[in-house]
Protein backbone atom coordinates (compact mmCIF):
# COMPACT_ATOMS: atom_id res chain seq x y z
CA UNK A 1 0.00 0.00 0.00
CA UNK A 2 1.01 3.55 -0.58
CA UNK A 3 2.05 5.46 2.51
CA UNK A 4 -0.81 7.92 2.99
CA UNK A 5 1.64 10.67 3.88
CA UNK A 6 2.91 10.55 0.30
CA UNK A 7 -0.52 11.44 -1.04
CA UNK A 8 -0.94 14.92 -2.41
CA UNK A 9 -4.03 17.03 -3.03
CA UNK A 10 -4.92 17.49 -6.66
CA UNK A 11 -7.49 19.82 -8.15
CA UNK A 12 -8.47 19.95 -11.80
CA UNK A 13 -11.54 20.25 -14.00
CA UNK A 14 -13.20 17.19 -15.43
CA UNK A 15 -15.96 17.66 -17.96
CA UNK A 16 -16.53 21.20 -16.73
CA UNK A 17 -16.60 20.45 -12.99
CA UNK A 18 -13.77 21.07 -10.56
CA UNK A 19 -12.72 17.97 -8.66
CA UNK A 20 -10.47 17.61 -5.61
CA UNK A 21 -8.79 14.31 -4.82
CA UNK A 22 -5.81 13.10 -2.81
CA UNK A 23 -3.56 11.08 -5.04
CA UNK A 24 -0.41 9.03 -4.67
CA UNK A 25 2.45 10.57 -6.63
CA UNK A 26 2.75 7.56 -8.88
CA UNK A 27 -0.93 7.50 -9.74
CA UNK A 28 -1.54 8.11 -13.40
CA UNK A 29 -4.29 10.36 -14.67
CA UNK A 30 -5.97 7.18 -15.94
CA UNK A 31 -5.98 5.70 -12.40
CA UNK A 32 -7.50 8.82 -10.88
CA UNK A 33 -10.19 9.05 -13.54
CA UNK A 34 -11.15 5.41 -13.19
CA UNK A 35 -10.54 4.63 -9.51
CA UNK A 36 -11.18 7.90 -7.73
CA UNK A 37 -13.66 9.60 -10.02
CA UNK A 38 -15.34 6.42 -11.32
CA UNK A 39 -15.13 7.66 -14.88
CA UNK A 40 -14.46 4.26 -16.37
CA UNK A 41 -14.93 5.19 -20.02
CA UNK A 42 -11.18 5.55 -20.51
CA UNK A 43 -9.71 2.05 -20.63
CA UNK A 44 -6.31 0.62 -19.94
CA UNK A 45 -5.43 -1.38 -23.02
CA UNK A 46 -1.66 -1.49 -22.93
CA UNK A 47 -0.47 1.00 -20.34
CA UNK A 48 2.38 2.06 -22.57
CA UNK A 49 1.11 4.47 -25.18
CA UNK A 50 0.50 1.87 -27.88
CA UNK A 51 -3.27 1.54 -28.07
CA UNK A 52 -5.10 4.81 -27.37
CA UNK A 53 -7.85 3.18 -25.30
CA UNK A 54 -6.98 5.56 -22.45
CA UNK A 55 -7.21 8.71 -24.59
CA UNK A 56 -8.66 11.84 -23.00
CA UNK A 57 -8.52 15.49 -23.99
CA UNK A 58 -6.37 17.63 -21.69
CA UNK A 59 -6.38 21.38 -22.35
CA UNK A 60 -7.75 20.77 -25.83
CA UNK A 61 -5.18 18.16 -26.74
CA UNK A 62 -5.75 14.48 -27.21
CA UNK A 63 -3.34 12.57 -24.95
CA UNK A 64 -2.82 9.10 -23.48
CA UNK A 65 -3.84 9.23 -19.82
CA UNK A 66 -1.82 6.10 -19.06
CA UNK A 67 1.43 8.06 -19.48
CA UNK A 68 0.47 11.15 -17.50
CA UNK A 69 1.28 11.37 -13.81
CA UNK A 70 -1.96 12.53 -12.24
CA UNK A 71 -0.19 15.36 -10.44
CA UNK A 72 0.82 16.79 -13.78
CA UNK A 73 -2.88 17.47 -14.42
CA UNK A 74 -3.05 20.02 -11.62
CA UNK A 75 -5.17 22.95 -12.84
CA UNK A 76 -5.80 21.32 -16.19
CA UNK A 77 -9.10 20.97 -17.95
CA UNK A 78 -9.82 17.34 -18.79
CA UNK A 79 -12.53 15.99 -21.05
CA UNK A 80 -13.39 12.32 -20.99
CA UNK A 81 -15.85 10.30 -23.04
CA UNK A 82 -18.40 10.86 -20.25
CA UNK A 83 -18.41 14.57 -21.12
CA UNK A 84 -18.90 14.23 -24.87
CA UNK A 85 -22.70 13.87 -24.95
CA UNK A 86 -24.76 16.85 -23.84
CA UNK A 87 -27.03 15.28 -21.22
CA UNK A 88 -29.02 12.66 -23.10
CA UNK A 89 -28.15 14.05 -26.51
CA UNK A 90 -25.32 12.13 -28.10
CA UNK A 91 -22.56 13.86 -30.04
CA UNK A 92 -22.74 13.47 -33.84
CA UNK A 93 -19.72 11.19 -33.67
CA UNK A 94 -21.36 8.94 -31.09
CA UNK A 95 -24.57 8.74 -33.13
CA UNK A 96 -22.62 7.92 -36.26
CA UNK A 97 -20.67 5.15 -34.51
CA UNK A 98 -24.00 3.62 -33.45
CA UNK A 99 -25.60 3.97 -36.85
CA UNK A 100 -22.69 3.00 -39.07
CA UNK A 101 -21.19 0.15 -37.09
CA UNK A 102 -18.17 2.02 -35.74
CA UNK A 103 -18.30 0.08 -32.48
CA UNK A 104 -18.28 -3.64 -31.85
CA UNK A 105 -16.88 -4.79 -28.51
CA UNK A 106 -16.51 -1.17 -27.47
CA UNK A 107 -13.11 -1.28 -25.78
CA UNK A 108 -11.51 1.11 -28.25
CA UNK A 109 -14.64 3.21 -28.74
CA UNK A 110 -14.17 5.90 -26.05
CA UNK A 111 -10.67 6.62 -27.36
CA UNK A 112 -11.77 6.51 -30.99
CA UNK A 113 -14.68 8.86 -30.35
CA UNK A 114 -12.48 11.32 -28.47
CA UNK A 115 -9.85 11.20 -31.21
CA UNK A 116 -12.56 11.91 -33.76
CA UNK A 117 -14.15 14.69 -31.68
CA UNK A 118 -10.74 16.25 -31.21
CA UNK A 119 -10.10 16.12 -34.96
CA UNK A 120 -13.47 17.61 -35.90
CA UNK A 121 -13.06 20.48 -33.47
CA UNK A 122 -9.86 21.45 -35.25
CA UNK A 123 -10.81 20.42 -38.75
CA UNK A 124 -14.57 20.18 -39.39
CA UNK A 125 -14.10 18.96 -42.97
CA UNK A 126 -11.44 16.27 -42.85
CA UNK A 127 -10.59 14.02 -45.76
CA UNK A 128 -10.49 10.28 -45.19
CA UNK A 129 -6.71 10.58 -45.06
CA UNK A 130 -7.01 13.22 -42.30
CA UNK A 131 -9.26 10.84 -40.37
CA UNK A 132 -6.80 7.98 -40.79
CA UNK A 133 -3.94 10.13 -39.51
CA UNK A 134 -5.93 11.48 -36.57
CA UNK A 135 -6.97 7.99 -35.48
CA UNK A 136 -3.58 6.36 -36.08
CA UNK A 137 -2.86 6.14 -32.36
CA UNK A 138 -6.01 4.14 -31.61
CA UNK A 139 -6.00 0.40 -32.12
CA UNK A 140 -9.12 -1.64 -32.77
CA UNK A 141 -9.18 -5.43 -32.71
CA UNK A 142 -12.73 -5.80 -34.02
CA UNK A 143 -13.91 -3.51 -36.77
CA UNK A 144 -11.06 -3.51 -39.26
CA UNK A 145 -11.20 0.32 -39.06
CA UNK A 146 -13.18 0.95 -42.25
CA UNK A 147 -16.48 1.33 -40.42
CA UNK A 148 -14.83 3.63 -37.94
CA UNK A 149 -13.48 5.92 -40.66
CA UNK A 150 -16.87 5.83 -42.34
CA UNK A 151 -18.63 6.74 -39.09
CA UNK A 152 -16.40 9.76 -38.57
CA UNK A 153 -16.98 10.97 -42.13
CA UNK A 154 -20.74 10.46 -41.73
CA UNK A 155 -20.64 12.51 -38.54
CA UNK A 156 -19.06 15.37 -40.51
CA UNK A 157 -21.78 15.12 -43.14
CA UNK A 158 -24.45 15.32 -40.45
CA UNK A 159 -22.80 18.36 -38.89
CA UNK A 160 -22.43 20.07 -42.25
CA UNK A 161 -26.01 19.29 -43.29
CA UNK A 162 -27.27 20.76 -40.03
CA UNK A 163 -25.15 23.85 -40.52
CA UNK A 164 -26.40 24.53 -44.02
CA UNK A 165 -30.00 23.87 -42.90
CA UNK A 166 -29.66 26.41 -40.11
CA UNK A 167 -28.08 28.88 -42.52
CA UNK A 168 -30.97 28.37 -44.97
CA UNK A 169 -33.46 28.98 -42.16
CA UNK A 170 -31.85 32.33 -41.36
CA UNK B 1 5.60 1.54 -10.04
CA UNK B 2 8.00 2.31 -7.19
CA UNK B 3 6.79 5.23 -5.07
CA UNK B 4 8.41 8.56 -5.87
CA UNK B 5 8.05 12.18 -4.94
CA UNK B 6 6.79 14.66 -7.50
CA UNK B 7 7.53 18.35 -7.77
CA UNK B 8 6.83 20.93 -10.39
CA UNK B 9 9.41 23.67 -10.89
CA UNK B 10 8.66 27.01 -12.52
CA UNK B 11 12.18 28.49 -12.56
CA UNK B 12 15.16 27.10 -14.44
CA UNK B 13 17.63 27.71 -11.60
CA UNK B 14 15.46 25.89 -9.08
CA UNK B 15 15.02 22.99 -11.44
CA UNK B 16 18.78 22.81 -12.04
CA UNK B 17 19.42 22.77 -8.28
CA UNK B 18 16.97 19.88 -7.87
CA UNK B 19 18.56 18.03 -10.78
CA UNK B 20 21.86 17.68 -8.91
CA UNK B 21 20.24 15.61 -6.16
CA UNK B 22 20.53 11.84 -6.21
CA UNK B 23 17.68 9.86 -7.67
CA UNK B 24 16.12 12.82 -9.47
CA UNK B 25 14.74 12.56 -12.98
CA UNK B 26 13.34 15.42 -15.00
CA UNK B 27 9.92 14.95 -16.54
CA UNK B 28 8.63 16.57 -19.71
CA UNK B 29 5.96 14.76 -21.74
CA UNK B 30 6.53 11.55 -19.78
CA UNK B 31 6.13 9.28 -22.78
CA UNK B 32 9.55 7.75 -22.26
CA UNK B 33 10.03 8.21 -18.53
CA UNK B 34 6.62 7.07 -17.25
CA UNK B 35 6.72 4.08 -19.59
CA UNK B 36 10.15 3.03 -18.28
CA UNK B 37 9.11 3.62 -14.68
CA UNK B 38 6.13 1.36 -15.16
CA UNK B 39 8.44 -1.32 -16.54
CA UNK B 40 10.83 -0.87 -13.62
CA UNK B 41 13.70 0.18 -15.89
CA UNK B 42 13.77 3.67 -14.34
CA UNK B 43 13.26 4.00 -10.59
CA UNK B 44 13.74 7.65 -9.63
CA UNK B 45 13.02 8.67 -6.05
CA UNK B 46 11.96 12.14 -7.22
CA UNK B 47 10.46 13.33 -10.46
CA UNK B 48 10.94 17.02 -11.21
CA UNK B 49 8.36 18.22 -13.71
CA UNK B 50 9.84 20.75 -16.13
CA UNK B 51 6.70 21.49 -18.09
CA UNK B 52 5.99 24.80 -16.36
CA UNK B 53 9.39 26.22 -17.38
CA UNK B 54 9.26 28.92 -20.05
CA UNK B 55 11.01 26.79 -22.67
CA UNK B 56 8.25 26.29 -25.15
CA UNK B 57 8.67 29.02 -27.77
CA UNK B 58 9.39 28.36 -31.41
CA UNK B 59 10.77 31.51 -32.99
CA UNK B 60 12.98 32.92 -35.73
CA UNK B 61 16.67 33.08 -34.82
CA UNK B 62 18.57 35.11 -37.39
CA UNK B 63 17.90 33.25 -40.63
CA UNK B 64 17.28 30.04 -38.73
CA UNK B 65 14.88 28.93 -36.04
CA UNK B 66 15.01 28.35 -32.32
CA UNK B 67 12.88 25.60 -30.80
CA UNK B 68 12.21 25.47 -27.06
CA UNK B 69 12.97 22.13 -25.42
CA UNK B 70 9.43 21.85 -24.10
CA UNK B 71 7.71 22.53 -27.42
CA UNK B 72 5.69 19.44 -28.24
CA UNK B 73 6.43 17.32 -31.27
CA UNK B 74 3.04 18.37 -32.67
CA UNK B 75 3.77 22.08 -32.20
CA UNK B 76 7.11 21.76 -33.98
CA UNK B 77 5.85 19.60 -36.84
CA UNK B 78 3.07 21.99 -37.84
CA UNK B 79 4.80 25.27 -37.06
CA UNK B 80 4.86 27.62 -40.08
CA UNK B 81 8.56 28.40 -39.53
CA UNK B 82 9.36 24.70 -39.75
CA UNK B 83 6.95 22.94 -42.08
CA UNK B 84 8.03 25.04 -45.08
CA UNK B 85 11.69 25.74 -44.42
CA UNK B 86 12.65 22.38 -42.91
CA UNK B 87 10.40 19.73 -44.47
CA UNK B 88 12.64 16.88 -43.29
CA UNK B 89 12.01 17.86 -39.67
CA UNK B 90 8.22 17.99 -40.00
CA UNK B 91 8.15 14.75 -41.93
CA UNK B 92 10.35 12.97 -39.39
CA UNK B 93 8.23 14.15 -36.47
CA UNK B 94 4.96 13.21 -38.13
CA UNK B 95 6.31 9.76 -38.96
CA UNK B 96 6.90 9.11 -35.26
CA UNK B 97 4.57 7.70 -32.61
CA UNK B 98 0.87 8.69 -32.75
CA UNK B 99 -1.05 11.98 -32.64
CA UNK B 100 -1.71 11.58 -28.90
CA UNK B 101 1.93 10.86 -28.14
CA UNK B 102 3.16 13.73 -30.31
CA UNK B 103 0.85 16.06 -28.36
CA UNK B 104 2.68 15.05 -25.19
CA UNK B 105 6.26 14.38 -26.34
CA UNK B 106 8.72 17.29 -26.10
CA UNK B 107 11.77 18.12 -28.19
CA UNK B 108 14.15 17.65 -25.25
CA UNK B 109 12.56 14.34 -24.27
CA UNK B 110 12.62 13.13 -27.85
CA UNK B 111 16.40 13.66 -28.01
CA UNK B 112 16.78 11.74 -24.75
CA UNK B 113 14.36 8.88 -25.42
CA UNK B 114 15.81 5.46 -24.70
CA UNK B 115 16.32 2.49 -26.96
CA UNK B 116 13.50 0.06 -27.66
CA UNK B 117 15.87 -2.95 -27.36
CA UNK B 118 13.61 -5.53 -25.72
CA UNK B 119 16.32 -6.73 -23.32
CA UNK B 120 16.87 -3.17 -22.14
CA UNK B 121 13.15 -2.83 -21.46
CA UNK B 122 13.01 -6.04 -19.41
CA UNK B 123 14.58 -5.51 -15.97
CA UNK B 124 14.85 -9.28 -15.41
CA UNK B 125 17.27 -9.60 -18.33
CA UNK B 126 20.96 -8.73 -18.34
CA UNK B 127 21.83 -5.62 -20.35
CA UNK B 128 25.03 -3.59 -20.31
CA UNK B 129 23.17 -0.37 -20.90
CA UNK B 130 20.89 -0.86 -17.90
CA UNK B 131 23.35 -2.63 -15.63
CA UNK B 132 27.02 -2.14 -16.50
CA UNK B 133 28.92 -5.38 -16.98
CA UNK B 134 25.88 -7.67 -16.95
CA UNK B 135 26.31 -8.61 -20.60
CA UNK B 136 24.49 -8.02 -23.85
CA UNK B 137 22.01 -10.78 -24.71
CA UNK B 138 21.14 -9.06 -28.00
CA UNK B 139 24.53 -9.92 -29.52
CA UNK B 140 23.59 -13.57 -29.93
CA UNK B 141 19.90 -13.36 -29.09
CA UNK B 142 16.98 -11.84 -30.91
CA UNK B 143 18.40 -8.79 -32.63
CA UNK B 144 16.09 -8.05 -35.54
CA UNK B 145 15.56 -4.44 -34.52
CA UNK B 146 19.13 -3.81 -33.40
CA UNK B 147 21.86 -1.76 -35.03
CA UNK B 148 24.38 -2.56 -37.77
CA UNK B 149 26.35 0.70 -37.55
CA UNK B 150 28.18 2.27 -34.63
CA UNK B 151 27.98 -0.98 -32.69
CA UNK B 152 30.40 -2.33 -30.09
CA UNK B 153 30.87 -5.68 -28.39
CA UNK B 154 29.05 -4.16 -25.38
CA UNK B 155 25.87 -2.92 -27.06
CA UNK B 156 24.10 -2.91 -30.43
CA UNK B 157 20.98 -0.96 -29.47
CA UNK B 158 19.49 1.43 -32.02
CA UNK B 159 18.68 5.01 -31.19
CA UNK B 160 14.95 5.18 -31.90
CA UNK B 161 14.35 8.89 -32.56
CA UNK B 162 13.15 10.05 -35.96
CA UNK B 163 13.40 13.73 -35.05
CA UNK B 164 17.07 13.47 -34.08
CA UNK B 165 17.94 12.02 -37.49
CA UNK B 166 16.39 15.05 -39.19
CA UNK B 167 18.02 17.50 -36.77
CA UNK B 168 21.44 16.02 -37.49
CA UNK B 169 20.87 16.41 -41.22
CA UNK B 170 20.02 20.08 -40.61
CA UNK B 171 23.21 20.82 -38.60
CA UNK B 172 21.12 21.65 -35.53
CA UNK B 173 22.72 22.63 -32.22
CA UNK B 174 21.48 21.55 -28.79
CA UNK B 175 21.68 24.22 -26.07
CA UNK B 176 21.97 23.04 -22.50
CA UNK B 177 22.17 24.71 -19.10
CA UNK B 178 23.97 23.29 -16.10
CA UNK B 179 25.55 24.47 -12.89
CA UNK B 180 28.46 25.83 -14.91
CA UNK B 181 26.33 27.89 -17.28
CA UNK B 182 25.32 27.35 -20.87
CA UNK B 183 26.82 25.07 -23.49
CA UNK B 184 26.04 24.58 -27.14
CA UNK B 185 26.48 21.03 -28.41
CA UNK B 186 26.29 20.34 -32.15
CA UNK B 187 23.87 17.50 -32.92
CA UNK B 188 26.79 15.45 -34.27
CA UNK B 189 28.37 15.43 -30.80
CA UNK B 190 25.18 15.15 -28.77
CA UNK B 191 24.57 11.41 -29.09
CA UNK B 192 27.50 9.06 -28.52
CA UNK B 193 28.08 5.51 -29.70
CA UNK B 194 28.08 2.85 -26.95
CA UNK B 195 31.76 1.84 -27.02
CA UNK B 196 32.53 0.16 -23.71
CA UNK B 197 30.10 2.38 -21.76
CA UNK B 198 26.66 1.89 -23.28
CA UNK B 199 24.96 3.61 -20.33
CA UNK B 200 26.39 6.89 -21.62
CA UNK B 201 24.17 7.90 -24.52
CA UNK B 202 24.60 11.65 -24.83
CA UNK B 203 26.93 14.51 -24.00
CA UNK B 204 24.47 15.72 -21.36
CA UNK B 205 25.97 15.83 -17.86
CA UNK B 206 24.04 14.93 -14.74
CA UNK B 207 21.53 17.62 -13.84
CA UNK B 208 21.88 19.57 -17.08
CA UNK B 209 18.70 20.74 -18.79
CA UNK B 210 18.21 21.10 -22.51
CA UNK B 211 16.81 24.61 -22.99
CA UNK B 212 16.42 24.79 -26.75
CA UNK B 213 17.62 23.60 -30.12
CA UNK B 214 18.69 25.94 -32.90
CA UNK B 215 18.46 25.02 -36.55
CA UNK B 216 20.45 27.23 -38.89
CA UNK B 217 19.42 28.31 -42.35
CA UNK B 218 21.30 26.26 -44.91
CA UNK B 219 21.33 25.98 -48.69
CA UNK B 220 19.93 22.44 -48.47
CA UNK B 221 17.35 22.77 -45.66
CA UNK B 222 14.40 23.41 -47.89
CA UNK B 223 15.21 20.60 -50.29
CA UNK B 224 15.11 17.90 -47.67
CA UNK B 225 13.11 14.76 -47.07
CA UNK B 226 12.57 11.91 -44.60
CA UNK B 227 11.76 8.33 -45.49
CA UNK B 228 10.93 5.79 -42.82
CA UNK B 229 10.55 2.07 -43.36
CA UNK B 230 8.74 0.07 -40.69
CA UNK B 231 6.73 -3.08 -40.15
CA UNK B 232 3.38 -1.37 -40.59
CA UNK B 233 2.35 1.83 -42.31
CA UNK B 234 1.79 3.89 -39.20
CA UNK B 235 2.80 4.04 -35.59
CA UNK B 236 5.93 1.91 -35.42
CA UNK B 237 9.60 2.58 -34.89
CA UNK B 238 11.89 2.68 -37.90
CA UNK B 239 13.56 -0.49 -39.13
CA UNK B 240 15.48 1.91 -41.33
CA UNK B 241 15.10 5.58 -42.12
CA UNK B 242 16.96 8.29 -43.95
CA UNK B 243 17.00 12.07 -43.71
CA UNK B 244 18.44 13.54 -46.88
CA UNK B 245 19.05 17.09 -48.05
CA UNK B 246 20.54 18.42 -51.24
CA UNK B 247 21.79 21.76 -52.48
CA UNK B 248 21.69 21.51 -56.26
CA UNK B 249 22.68 24.31 -58.58
CA UNK B 250 23.59 24.29 -62.24
CA UNK B 251 22.54 20.64 -62.38
CA UNK B 252 25.22 19.61 -59.90
CA UNK B 253 25.02 18.73 -56.21
CA UNK B 254 26.92 21.41 -54.24
CA UNK B 255 26.37 19.94 -50.82
CA UNK B 256 24.45 17.02 -49.36
CA UNK B 257 23.34 15.51 -46.08
CA UNK B 258 22.61 11.83 -45.62
CA UNK B 259 21.70 10.66 -42.12
CA UNK B 260 20.46 7.18 -41.22
CA UNK B 261 18.00 6.18 -38.51
CA UNK B 262 16.83 2.82 -37.21
CA UNK B 263 20.07 1.07 -38.12
CA UNK B 264 22.67 2.71 -35.90
CA UNK B 265 23.41 3.22 -32.23
CA UNK B 266 22.99 6.97 -32.69
CA UNK B 267 21.64 9.18 -35.46
CA UNK B 268 24.17 8.25 -38.13
CA UNK B 269 25.66 10.77 -40.50
CA UNK B 270 26.90 8.96 -43.60
CA UNK B 271 29.65 11.30 -44.81
CA UNK B 272 30.89 8.76 -47.36
CA UNK B 273 27.43 8.74 -48.90
CA UNK B 274 27.44 12.52 -49.02
CA UNK B 275 30.81 12.45 -50.78
CA UNK B 276 29.33 10.18 -53.47
CA UNK B 277 26.75 12.86 -54.26
CA UNK B 278 28.74 16.09 -54.22
CA UNK B 279 30.06 17.41 -57.52
CA UNK B 280 27.82 15.14 -59.59
CA UNK B 281 24.41 15.54 -61.18
CA UNK B 282 21.64 14.15 -58.96
CA UNK B 283 20.95 10.89 -60.75
CA UNK B 284 19.79 7.42 -59.76
CA UNK B 285 23.31 6.17 -60.32
CA UNK B 286 24.83 8.44 -57.70
CA UNK B 287 21.88 7.79 -55.38
CA UNK B 288 22.56 4.06 -55.50
CA UNK B 289 26.25 4.72 -54.96
CA UNK B 290 25.37 6.87 -51.96
CA UNK B 291 23.20 4.06 -50.57
CA UNK B 292 26.04 1.59 -50.90
CA UNK B 293 28.51 3.97 -49.29
CA UNK B 294 26.12 4.63 -46.40
CA UNK B 295 26.31 1.05 -45.14
CA UNK B 296 30.03 0.52 -45.69
CA UNK B 297 31.45 -1.06 -42.55
CA UNK B 298 28.07 -2.33 -41.35
CA UNK B 299 28.17 -5.24 -38.88
CA UNK B 300 25.06 -7.36 -39.41
CA UNK B 301 23.93 -10.06 -36.96
CA UNK B 302 21.72 -13.14 -37.18
CA UNK B 303 18.33 -11.44 -37.44
CA UNK B 304 19.15 -7.97 -38.71
CA UNK B 305 21.29 -8.69 -41.78
CA UNK B 306 18.36 -7.54 -43.92
CA UNK B 307 19.00 -4.02 -42.67
CA UNK B 308 22.13 -3.67 -44.80
CA UNK B 309 20.19 -3.86 -48.04
CA UNK B 310 17.21 -2.06 -46.54
CA UNK B 311 19.27 0.94 -45.41
CA UNK B 312 20.96 1.14 -48.81
CA UNK B 313 17.62 1.26 -50.54
CA UNK B 314 16.13 3.65 -48.02
CA UNK B 315 18.86 6.18 -48.80
CA UNK B 316 18.49 5.79 -52.57
CA UNK B 317 14.72 6.01 -52.36
CA UNK B 318 14.80 9.11 -50.13
CA UNK B 319 17.08 10.85 -52.64
CA UNK B 320 14.94 9.81 -55.60
CA UNK B 321 11.76 11.01 -53.87
CA UNK B 322 13.46 14.27 -52.99
CA UNK B 323 14.57 15.04 -56.51
CA UNK B 324 11.22 13.89 -57.91
CA UNK B 325 9.44 16.12 -55.39
CA UNK B 326 11.31 19.33 -56.18
C1 LIG C 1 4.13 3.73 -28.14
C2 LIG C 1 5.23 4.68 -28.49
C3 LIG C 1 5.63 4.80 -29.82
C4 LIG C 1 6.65 5.70 -30.18
N1 LIG C 1 7.04 5.79 -31.48
C5 LIG C 1 8.06 6.63 -31.82
C6 LIG C 1 8.52 6.73 -33.15
O1 LIG C 1 8.00 6.08 -34.07
N2 LIG C 1 9.55 7.57 -33.43
C7 LIG C 1 10.14 8.33 -32.44
O2 LIG C 1 11.07 9.08 -32.75
N3 LIG C 1 9.74 8.24 -31.17
C8 LIG C 1 8.72 7.41 -30.84
N4 LIG C 1 8.33 7.32 -29.53
C9 LIG C 1 9.13 7.99 -28.51
C10 LIG C 1 8.68 9.38 -28.21
O3 LIG C 1 8.99 10.22 -29.30
C11 LIG C 1 9.44 9.82 -26.96
O4 LIG C 1 8.98 9.05 -25.89
C12 LIG C 1 9.25 11.29 -26.65
O5 LIG C 1 9.74 12.09 -27.68
C13 LIG C 1 9.93 11.64 -25.36
O6 LIG C 1 9.62 12.96 -25.02
P1 LIG C 1 8.93 13.30 -23.62
O7 LIG C 1 8.82 14.77 -23.53
O8 LIG C 1 7.69 12.53 -23.43
O9 LIG C 1 10.07 12.76 -22.64
P2 LIG C 1 10.04 12.34 -21.12
O10 LIG C 1 9.57 10.95 -20.99
O11 LIG C 1 9.38 13.37 -20.29
O12 LIG C 1 11.60 12.41 -20.84
C14 LIG C 1 12.50 11.52 -21.46
C15 LIG C 1 13.87 11.69 -20.80
O13 LIG C 1 14.40 12.97 -21.09
C16 LIG C 1 14.66 13.72 -19.92
N5 LIG C 1 14.30 15.10 -20.25
C17 LIG C 1 13.15 15.51 -20.85
N6 LIG C 1 13.22 16.82 -21.14
C18 LIG C 1 14.43 17.25 -20.74
C19 LIG C 1 15.12 18.51 -20.79
N7 LIG C 1 14.55 19.59 -21.34
N8 LIG C 1 16.37 18.58 -20.29
C20 LIG C 1 16.96 17.49 -19.76
N9 LIG C 1 16.37 16.29 -19.66
C21 LIG C 1 15.12 16.17 -20.16
C22 LIG C 1 13.86 13.06 -18.83
O14 LIG C 1 14.51 13.17 -17.59
C23 LIG C 1 13.83 11.61 -19.31
O15 LIG C 1 14.96 10.93 -18.87
C24 LIG C 1 7.28 6.47 -29.17
C25 LIG C 1 6.88 6.36 -27.83
C26 LIG C 1 5.86 5.49 -27.48
C27 LIG C 1 5.44 5.40 -26.05
S1 LIG D 1 21.96 -4.14 -27.27
FE1 LIG D 1 22.43 -2.66 -25.67
S2 LIG D 1 20.44 -2.23 -24.80
FE2 LIG D 1 20.20 -4.16 -25.92
S3 LIG D 1 20.68 -5.79 -24.44
FE3 LIG D 1 22.59 -5.28 -25.44
S4 LIG D 1 23.49 -3.78 -24.03
FE4 LIG D 1 21.32 -3.84 -23.53
S1 LIG E 1 -3.61 2.21 -22.27
FE1 LIG E 1 -2.78 4.14 -22.77
S2 LIG E 1 -2.22 3.89 -24.82
FE2 LIG E 1 -2.86 1.89 -24.30
S1 LIG F 1 -14.61 -2.34 -31.27
FE1 LIG F 1 -13.48 -3.87 -30.23
S2 LIG F 1 -11.51 -3.02 -30.18
FE2 LIG F 1 -12.54 -1.67 -31.46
Amino acid sequence: MVDASLKRPLSFDVNGKTVNVDVAPMARLLDVLREDLHLTGAKEGCGEGECGACAVIVDDKLVNSCLIPALQARGASVRTIEGVAKGDVLHDVQKAFLTWGGAQCGICTPGMVLAAVSLLEKNPKPTEQDVRVALAGNLCRCTGYMKIFESVLKACETAMARESASEAAR
Amino acid sequence: MKPFAYSRETGLDHALARGKEDGVRYLAGGTTLIDLMRLGVEEPSTVVDLRALPLRDIKADGDGVQIGALATNTEVAYHPLIAKAYPVLSEALLSGASPQLRNMASVGGNLLQRTRCSYFRDPSSPCNKRMAGSGCPALDGYNRSNAILGVSSSCIATHPSDMAVALLALDAVVHVRGGGGERAVPMGDFHVAPGSTPAVETALQKGEIITHVTVPASPFAQRSHYVKVRDRASYAFALSSAAVALDVSGGVVKSARVVLGGVATKPWRATEAEAELVGKPPTSMSFDAAGAAAVRGAVPRTHNAFKVELAKRTVARALRDLVGKA
